[in-house]
């Protein structure tokens, strides 16, 4: 890739650039499960600033319906689920929102949706979760994701179909549990959809979360991640590509809170098109307490036409010295000809040219998955979307 | 019977400072199943040539022809000119992340041969080829060129050369970097591909000791963008115990 825009790397100096808002102001941010308790939703506020009003206008209101698109499951017999009220222990357990759309969301939901994966899970525990919806008003989900203590288990999300759906996502990783979870957004064309995900680790855990955002109008999603004990390790991992018009937001917040614990973020996306448009905002939070901390998170995007916008800004904020490693970088480029010379050399036609490299980089986050079913079905949803779009 | 015409060629590239002139006048015919050793100092634009044979947007053609078979290769786009026959082995192999070898071989045969090899006897073709060059079968899992060593990439572009089956390869100093066992391992399957298809070979290379394994039928002294001298084999022996000096003095 040609590089544009400069990559920055830092050390251990404290540091927050880009948007020049200050995450001090994250950490001050409101966490409720009650919508009255934010503020009128407005761009003038950090977290939607990137984000026309009028394109989430059904969703300026002060309930939602609940989602009434279909939820079918596969799962091996031991993974439970089951519909679980504000009362449950698991409800709420993993985080609070902490915007207006997720709190109201968080009070349109009447019950969420509850998946379990058990302490003595299989080493090849899949579950499917597919998710389809043709109803397109603005409807509200909750979904909580449980790996217990020990347990080992993969969990896809495949969202598809038409819908303007308010998402929680709850993701709770137990002590020495090892989760990975994939979120597809493979929306119709007209679709809005805003999800909000919060995970929580336990002592020696690892979380894989893999956000693939292809489809939709208008996709935002917040990825949350606290640790609660050391010995956490999160890798957050995003791709994502736009076409004319769309406009897809992911905002991966990692909260460095307790010491010795890891993450990587790694997104990358490919825009093409009249306003096409992306916004990557990378928070990082590495608090008094978090020493021994481990991190690095980086943004790529390769706008393939002129019209297409790709904001990129990493935000990371230490408040103590005794740390690791602390890093991120960010850049956005267009096609690297050599690379498309070479293609070409070997007979390999120039649109096809263009759409293997965008495949292999945004294949790059595929190859980190490690799941060889599911990168197949990734793989062949790539594809199919450059085959639709890329000449 | 195949052959390709070079014809008074000049090229040049776009610098800061203007328009520059590499190749002045190059002449060269070379037929199908003969090897043609290209040798020459540094900077003399052996590597313009094979680029402006393959195509490369960097390099613009002012004057000459190159035709294959008759046929006029400067109008014909980079994949065309793979398509009609023509093959370059670079001198600097591209990394193209996230896309396996397996991927972009069969995407390659696909594409040359308009359409998709039948799996089995590919996967079949791709492992002995691969055994051949002593590349391990592990490859074919790895990312285009990336994280590959110098050697290995040499010996994936001559993997892509036997695979492909073009009808004239330009092999822009393969031997550059490579070890004594590796030297012979690639040549092998440059001949592998010569004796298998009646290959034209285009061979840059600064030293003799390839030529040992790849014998060239002509060798071309390149000097300041044209064709210095051309003579047999022998010529090879004599510029590597006298160097380029006369030519360039000349
Ligand atoms: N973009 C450019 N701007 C200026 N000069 C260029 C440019 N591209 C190529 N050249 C010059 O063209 C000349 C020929 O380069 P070329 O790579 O063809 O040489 P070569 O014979 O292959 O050399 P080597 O043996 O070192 O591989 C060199 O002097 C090189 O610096
Ligand atoms: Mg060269």
């Amino acid at each position: 890739m040609t590089e544009l825009t400069q990559t920055a790397q830092h050390g251990l100096s404290a540091h927050s650039h880009g948007a020049g808002v200050p995450l001090q102001i994250r950490n001050a941010r409101v966490r409720s499960s009650k919508s009255s308790d934010f503020e009128a939703i407005s761009q003038r506020e950090e977290q939607w600033r990137y984000l026309p009003g009028d394109r989430i206008s059904d969703f300026l209101v002060d309930a939602f319906d609940e989602f009434a698109g279909d939820l079918a499951l596969k799962a091996p017999d031991d993974v439970k689920t089951a519909w679980i009220g504000p009362d449950h222990d698991l409800f709420g357990k993993a985080g609070l929102p902490e915007d207006k759309i997720s709190a109201v969301a968080w009070e349109s939901a009447q019950a969420a949706y509850l998946i379990n994966i058990p302490s003595d899970s299989k080493p090849d525990c899949q579950v499917q979760l597919s998710l389809v919806s043709e109803d397109r008003s603005a409807s509200a989900l909750h979904l909580v994701i449980n790996a217990e203590h020990h347990s080992t288990g993969v969990v896809v999300i495949d969202h598809r179909g038409d819908a303007q759906l308010a998402e929680n996502v709850e993701i709770l990783v137990g002590d020495e549990a090892q989760l990975t979870v994939i979120t597809i957004q493979d929306w119709t064309e007209n679709s809005v959809h805003l999800s909000s995900h919060f995970a929580k680790l336990g002592r020696n855990s690892k979380l894989k979360h893999i956000v693939v955002s292809l489809g939709g109008k208008t996709v935002r999603l917040t990825p949350s991640v606290e640790f609660t004990q050391p010995g956490g390790d999160v890798e957050l991992l995003g791709m994502y590509f736009a076409d004319a018009g769309q406009h897809l937001e992911h905002r991966p917040f990692v909260d460095h809170a307790v010491a010795n614990c890891k993450s990587r973020v790694t997104y990358k996306g490919a825009l093409q098109g009249e306003k096409a448009h992306t916004i990557w905002v990378g928070d990082v939070l590495i608090r008094k307490a978090a020493e021994g901390t481990d991190t690095y998170e980086l943004n790529r995007n390769l706008l393939l036409t002129d019209g297409a916008r790709a904001d990129s800004v990493p935000n990371l904020e230490i408040e103590t010295g005794q740390i690791a490693g602390a890093g991120h970088a960010s850049a956005s480029g267009r096609f690297d000809d050599e690379q498309l010379f070479y293609l070409q050399a070997r007979g390999i036609s120039e649109s096809q040219a263009r759409r293997l490299v965008v495949f292999g980089f945004l294949n790059e986050i595929v190859q980190q998955i490690s799941v060889p079913e599911i990168e197949a079905r990734l793989t062949e949803s790539i594809e199919a979307e450059l085959a639709r779009s890329v000449d | 019977m195949s052959i390709l015409q070079i014809k008074n060629l000049h090229v040049s590239v776009e610098t800061e400072q203007g328009a520059k002139e590499i190749l002045r006048g190059v002449d060269l015919t070379i037929r199908n199943g003969e090897t043609h050793a290209i040798m020459g100092p540094n900077g003399s634009g052996k590597s313009t040539l094979a680029y402006s044979i393959a195509g490369h947007p960097k390099y613009e053609v002012t004057d000459g022809e190159i035709l294959l078979d008759g046929e006029n290769v400067l109008e014909m786009s980079v994949d065309e000119r793979a398509r009609a026959g023509l093959f370059l082995a670079m001198q600097y192999p591209v990394e193209i992340p996230g896309v396996s070898v397996s991927n972009f071989l069969r995407t390659a045969k696909t594409a040359i041969d308009g359409e998709a090899p039948a799996l089995r006897p590919w996967i079949k073709e791709v492992r002995e080829a691969m055994e051949g060059l002593r590349m391990d079968s592990a490859f074919t899992e790895r990312n285009v060129n990336e994280g590959f060593s110098g050697g290995e990439k040499k010996r994936h572009e001559i993997l892509q050369l036997e695979l492909l089956k073009p009808k004239f390869a330009v092999l822009d100093e393969t031997d550059s970097g490579l070890d004594v066992d590796a030297l012979k391992v690639v040549s092998e399957g440059v001949n592998r591909a010569k004796a298998a298809n009646d290959l034209g070979v285009l061979l840059i290379t600064h030293y003799t000791r390839i030529l040992k394994y790849i014998q060239p039928d002509f060798v071309h002294v390149f000097v300041a963008g044209q064709v210095a001298e051309e003579g047999g084999p022998e010529l090879a022996e004599r510029l590597e115990a006298e160097g380029y000096d006369r030519y360039v003095r000349a």
